[in-house]
């Protein structure tokens, strides 16, 4: 036995042994209990969501959904069904990407160029501008809805008039706050060095901002487009009060919760109806859940 | 290919605070000039202001013949290898080489030339399509370097270009940057801390301390002939001996031992400078001797180092390696009056 394999021996049998072993194998069994444990908290509503989205009318009134999953199995396609013959499904559901990829996109587009503005140029009043950005965030959304309303009224952008551009222009409102201080955080902690090599080699602002920090904040653009597309997708409240009168642009949120009726008829569907609307968020977030991950993580470790 | 000239250049960053003081240096052309200093001196700011990445408060800077103060960086027609190489994380090394001549819109068969040149002269042909990441600290800052060279840049600048190797390979990348500087004949202006680096690699060396440049000269001569006692205190390791003494016409008189001068000095106090290696364990004809009580030994094979008590002060003597020495041993030394030097006490110039 050489020297060296004898001392890995030694060092492998500390290991096993140490206490420091101990301590560290009981902390990664803790962590393991409780992940496991939130997981669980958070799939159990789904998951009986999704049982009773398959159950009738009846046995959703009588019993609870676990009763479903022991014999005698009535499963039902009905709500589904019911669901997709509504008439304007089709339409919300264009509705719903006609608002959410712009109303993604333009946010996202402009926070780019404001958070390199904030983080790499220098400019009079910037640090108060970030300040005042940061605030912006503790402003709750539903205070704004009266003044904006009344505003978008006078100057004459309704859904009639203008489509969806009023909701791209509120979505890209709300955004901006959160989606610039997130990038601006993650710009800011690019090295120096990169931005001024690339001025010695001669690269001017946009190139850098295109070449440079654009490929490298990929994770983090990656994981605010799908923060603000959920987010926008998910939206209830915000396409209610703006196009909510007007079903030729309501978004699939709002055209799904107009299913059930004024008294509460046909609510067995909005479990199938849920479900439905699931898909598309949980298609982007599967395709792009590795920047996800990554994003959440930038700017906390190095590498 | 240029020459760079600082002419009263001051960095002052708020009133009080003035990194960069009166410099004054002129870089001949396709000289190695190594700016070195202590962390803060102000060496960085000097090399930084030459590149265009700092203001110039007062004062001028010029390449060549043109002031350059107002002139964007990348107009100066210089490159700057960066301490951290500042390599482009997400662009292969072609990319990362070939970028500054993209941004000249150069042809694309000139830029794969220069590209394919530089990678050759500095043995990247293989790593041409790897990213950064898949390559060793050393190949990084090769491609550091070879995206300097395909510019052709009139100065290059190097900005402590080797303090993220290991020993082991900084003292090769330092012979390989001596034979580039003199395959490519361009000026160099090379910042570091690492007084073995300005001393083995520089042309000439303008050392620096609190903003003030101290002194210019070859390596030889700055080593030889310190201007001063931070300079002398500086340059060589061991650290030059420093034991305070009282001078009276031409003799130094310190707690142990007593010199003569090889000339007169007006009498007073200073600081009697001498180097490890003017301390022997040979008598040394018309010099002077001392008795040494001996603290520490260091073994280096081809040198050793004694650290002890001599009077009332601390020397360092470099013996011959066969001598055998015990801490504790009291030995007798001799002292090699020929390069002695004598530092006024109170402006700290140097008096011989």
């Amino acid at each position: 036995m050489t020297i060296a394999s004898e001392q890995i021996a030694t060092r492998a049998a500390e290991r096993r042994f140490s206490p420091d072993w101990l301590g560290q194998g009981f902390s990664k069994v803790l962590l393991h209990v409780v992940v496991l444990g939130i997981t669980l908290v958070w799939i159990v509503p789904t998951l009986g969501l999704l049982v009773s989205s398959f159950r009738p009318l009846s046995a959703f009134a009588s019993s609870g959904w676990w009763t479903a999953l022991s014999p005698p199995f009535k499963f039902t396609l009905d709500n589904y069904s019911g669901v997709l013959g509504s008439s304007n499904l089709g339409g919300s559901f264009f509705n719903s990407f006609m608002i959410t990829i712009p109303a993604t996109v333009i946010p996202v587009t402009i926070a780019a160029f404001a958070a390199y503005a904030f983080s790499w140029m220098k400019f009079w009043g910037r640090d108060f501008l970030f300040l005042a950005l940061v605030g912006l965030l503790a402003v709750p959304l539903q205070a704004t809805f009266v003044p904006i309303l009344k505003l978008y009224v006078q100057v004459g952008l309704t859904p009639q008039n203008v489509g969806f551009v009023g909701l791209w222009l509120v979505h890209t409102g709300y955004g901006l706050p959160f989606a610039i201080y997130l990038l601006a955080n993650f710009f800011r902690a690019l090295p120096t060095d990169l931005f001024e090599s690339a001025e010695i080699d001669g690269a001017g602002t946009l190139t850098v901002f295109f070449r440079i920090v654009l490929p490298l904040s990929v994770p983090a653009i990656a994981s605010l487009v799908i923060f603000q597309f959920l987010w926008i997708w998910n939206d209830y409240l915000v396409a209610l009060v703006y196009v909510g009168s007007t079903p030729e642009v309501a978004p699939l949120t709002v055209t799904l919760a107009q299913l059930v009726g004024s008294l509460g008829q046909g609510y067995q569907l909005l479990t199938a109806a849920a479900f439905f609307s699931m898909i598309v968020p949980l298609i982007v977030f599967f395709s792009l859940q590795r920047y996800f991950v990554r994003g959440i993580l930038a700017g906390s470790v190095k590498g | 290919m240029a020459s760079v000239t600082y002419d009263h250049v001051v960095k002052r960053y708020t009133a009080d605070l003035t990194v960069v003081k009166d410099f004054n240096v002129a870089i001949k052309d396709k000289e190695f000039m190594v700016l070195v200093g202590p962390s803060g001196c102000g060496k960085s700011t000097a090399l930084r202001m030459l590149a265009g990445l700092e203001t110039i408060t007062e004062g001028q800077i010029r390449i060549g013949d043109r002031v350059v103060n107002n002139v964007a960086a990348k107009d100066r027609d210089i490159a700057m290898v960066f301490q951290s190489y500042a390599l482009y994380p997400h662009m292969s090394v072609y990319d990362n080489m070939a970028f500054p001549l993209q941004m000249q819109h150069m042809p694309k068969a000139e830029m794969d030339k220069r590209v394919k040149n530089a990678s050759r002269i500095l043995g990247l042909d293989n790593f041409l399509k790897r990213k950064p990441r898949a390559l060793s600290g050393g190949q990084r800052q090769r491609v550091a370097l070879g995206r300097a060279i395909v510019r052709s840049p009139k100065v290059f600048l190097l900005d402590e270009p080797l303090s993220n190797l290991d020993a082991k390979l900084r003292g090769q990348t330092r012979i390989e940057l001596q034979k580039l500087h003199r395959d490519l004949e361009t000026t160099f202006i090379y910042v570091t801390h690492d007084q073995v680096e300005a001393m083995t690699m520089g042309d000439r060396i303008a050392i620096m301390n609190a903003g003030i440049l101290q002194q210019v000269g070859t390596p030889g001569d700055i080593y030889d002939h310190p201007a001063n006692l931070f300079v002398a205190g500086f340059i060589g390791t061991p650290t030059m001996n420093f034991v305070p003494v009282t001078t009276s016409d031409s003799t130094a008189k310190a707690s142990g031992f007593e010199v003569r001068l090889p000339k007169s000095v007006p009498a007073g106090k200073g600081t009697l400078g001498f180097r490890p290696e003017a301390v022997t364990d040979r008598a040394v004809d018309g010099g002077s001797s001392m008795d040494m009580k001996v603290d520490v030994v260091e073994r280096l094979g081809s040198d050793q180092f004694l650290y002890g008590q001599v009077g009332g002060d601390s020397v360092t003597a470099r013996v011959d390696p066969k001598m055998k020495v015990d801490p504790g041993d009291t030995v007798k030394l001799g002292l090699d009056t020929r390069n002695l030097h004598l530092f006024d006490a109170e402006t700290e110039l140097a008096l011989l």
